[in-house]
């Protein structure tokens, strides 16, 4: 009892900024997205207009399938390239300091500005950014490809190049925890480098993948500002389309998309957690 | 000296080639930046020179970038100071089962996970409704919590999580109430850790963009200048600015890491010269 009391005297700051912040919101987005909206204000109403709209629009339809082809090519992606790099790291860097010193450097990028990491793929790929350049100096194109900027290709380069390190970051964690005798024992029964990989190291690093996998999957579904950016606003995600009724000031009916968003991402994040103990592994 | 498989030179290329990605853009507008005059937004450069970076300090030319930077900086100091203790605190308390732990514990992950769109509209929607005027200090500050909070409660769980309770039970024993051995024991321990909660704090909030979106009010703080000026400004100046901040960002990540390096190097030493005996 006493303990109970004490805990959650020290949790409780924590708590109320979270209620206030986090809880409250989203209980108001819940109670918003079933009022009404005029021109220039919203009105209190207990209405489903914003739903049967949402659930009635063909574009609404395609923009969720944009939003889950984003996330998954998305996840593959970094699926594979942050494990590459976190297997790298944990099995083929055997001294301490350089191991230490080359993760650090996958994770640097993690604390400086996502708006400049995109702004910076700009000269990168336009019509006459390095890209473009290469490859006519090398003869492969003669014009310069369109479709390297403002195309679903950019938006997916953006989300690999922003969101890989939240791969690399908790496989590595995993991968270093592995104890290592157990390679050694698959090794002594003969398995091969492949066998060992899929047998032993993949199936052992399992929950590391999975909350890689959920930072993932969540910032690429409530993204807003990618998409929007490096499509030079040509494509469209939920996030979006939430931002745009914003910007028209349709709150109900950004708050209405907002529910449905909220509760497609509870869902498949809440599947994953099935598979992961988080407070296990930290 | 044993030879290294052929597989290590795949994957360190790969890794390179990782690097490269990572890094290539970021170095390409920091070059970018040092355009003449008459430069544009891609190569080739038309001269070298500071022009862009002087265009910054000239008040006329661009947006209140300053007063942006400042608000910045004052938010992110609040955010980490905040970080910090609330962290602790809560990390304090999962050291115990407690009624509701597994509630709470829920409830950050969400606040992890939640997009930040929805957040930022939330509260948005709420001090509208109450007839309240967003301001970075309040319901912007509330904003980023949510997104700072998280990552410093779970590094602090990690941490106790390695914690050894010996010391604490030994200061007890002697005597020591629950304020000092928490002063005296655990803070020092604790210490390097702390930077690192310090470090998400501050970087996280100085770069947060989504969940400040609707929450800052009529003044802006660096991102959202710097989003706001994708928009309008099209000339390397853009570079020069987000050179800048990532420079700053650079300095305090590693006045950061330098200090927690140098914490835990003076308490091996403090430890070490323990059993040396007495002069």
């Amino acid at each position: 009892m006493r303990t109970n009391f004490r805990s959650w005297m020290l949790a409780l700051p924590l708590t109320v900024v979270l209620a206030l912040f986090l809880l409250l919101p989203m209980v108001m987005i819940f109670v918003v997205s079933f009022w009404g909206a005029t021109e220039f204000s919203i009105y209190p109403a207990f209405q489903f207009d914003n739903y049967s709209y949402l659930f009635g629009s063909s574009v609404v339809w395609s923009v969720f399938a944009s939003t889950l082809m984003y996330t998954i090519v998305t996840w593959v992606v970094t699926l594979v390239v942050g494990f590459t790099v976190a297997y790298f790291l944990a099995f083929h860097i055997r001294d301490t300091t350089t191991q230490m010193g080359l993760f650090l450097l996958c994770t640097i990028p993690f604390w400086t500005s996502n708006i400049i990491r995109m702004i910076s793929w700009v000269p990168f790929l336009g019509r006459n950014g390095l890209a473009n350049q290469a490859l006519m100096g090398m003869g492969i194109t003669d014009e310069p490809l369109e479709w390297l900027l403002f195309s679903d290709f950019s938006v997916i380069l953006a989300f690999v190049h922003l969101y890989t390190l939240f791969m690399v970051v908790p496989i590595f964690n995993t991968m270093v925890r592995i104890d290592r005798s157990l390679i050694e024992a698959a090794r002594d029964n003969g398995a091969s480098g492949f066998q060992i990989l899929t047998n032993v190291i993949i199936p052992l690093t399992k929950p590391g993948i999975m909350i890689g996998s959920i930072f993932v999957v969540a910032l690429v579904m409530g993204d807003f500002i990618t998409v929007r950016f490096m499509s030079g606003s040509q494509s469209a995600n939920v996030g979006r389309l939430i931002s745009n009724d914003i910007g028209l000031l349709q709150y109900p009916s950004a708050a209405a998309t907002s529910v449905v968003l909220l509760v497609t991402v509870m869902i498949v994040i809440s599947i994953m957690l099935r598979f992961v103990n988080i407070r296990k592994e930290l | 000296m044993e030879r290294k498989p052929t597989s290590f030179y795949v994957l360190a290329s790969f890794f390179g080639l990782f690097m490269l990605f990572l890094y290539g853009p970021t170095l390409t507008i920091a070059i970018l930046s040092f355009q003449g005059p008459g430069g544009g937004l891609t190569f080739p450069l038309r001269g070298v020179s500071l022009h862009w970076f002087q265009e910054l300090f000239r008040q006329q030319s661009v947006g209140d970038i300053w007063g942006a930077f400042r608000r910045s900086l004052v938010l992110g100091l609040i955010v980490m100071s905040i970080t910090v203790v609330l962290s602790v605190m809560t990390g304090m308390a999962f050291r115990r089962k407690f009624r509701g732990a597994n509630v709470l514990f829920y409830l950050i992950l969400a606040s992890l996970v939640i997009p930040s769109i929805l957040v930022s509209l939330g509260i948005g929607l709420i001090f509208s409704q109450l007839g309240l005027t967003v301001h970075w200090l309040t319901s912007g500050l509330g904003a980023q919590l949510t997104w700072t909070l998280p990552f410093g409660f779970l590094i602090m769980l990690a941490v106790f999580n390695r914690f050894n309770p010996a010391y604490e039970e030994a200061a007890r024993d002697q005597g020591a109430t629950a304020w000092q051995t928490f002063r005296h024991i655990v803070l020092p321990l604790i210490a390097p850790s702390l930077v690192g909660v310090a470090l998400f704090g501050f970087t996280l909030s100085y770069d947060e963009f989504a969940r400040t979106l609707l929450t800052a009010g009529s003044r802006n703080t660096l991102p959202l200048e710097i989003f706001g000026m994708t928009t309008n400004v099209t000339s390397p100046l853009l570079y020069a600015l987000g050179t800048m901040t990532t420079v700053f960002s650079l300095l305090v990540i590693g006045a950061c890491l330098g200090g927690a390096v140098i914490m835990a190097r003076r308490r091996a030493r403090a430890v070490s010269d323990a059993g040396n005996g007495s002069v």
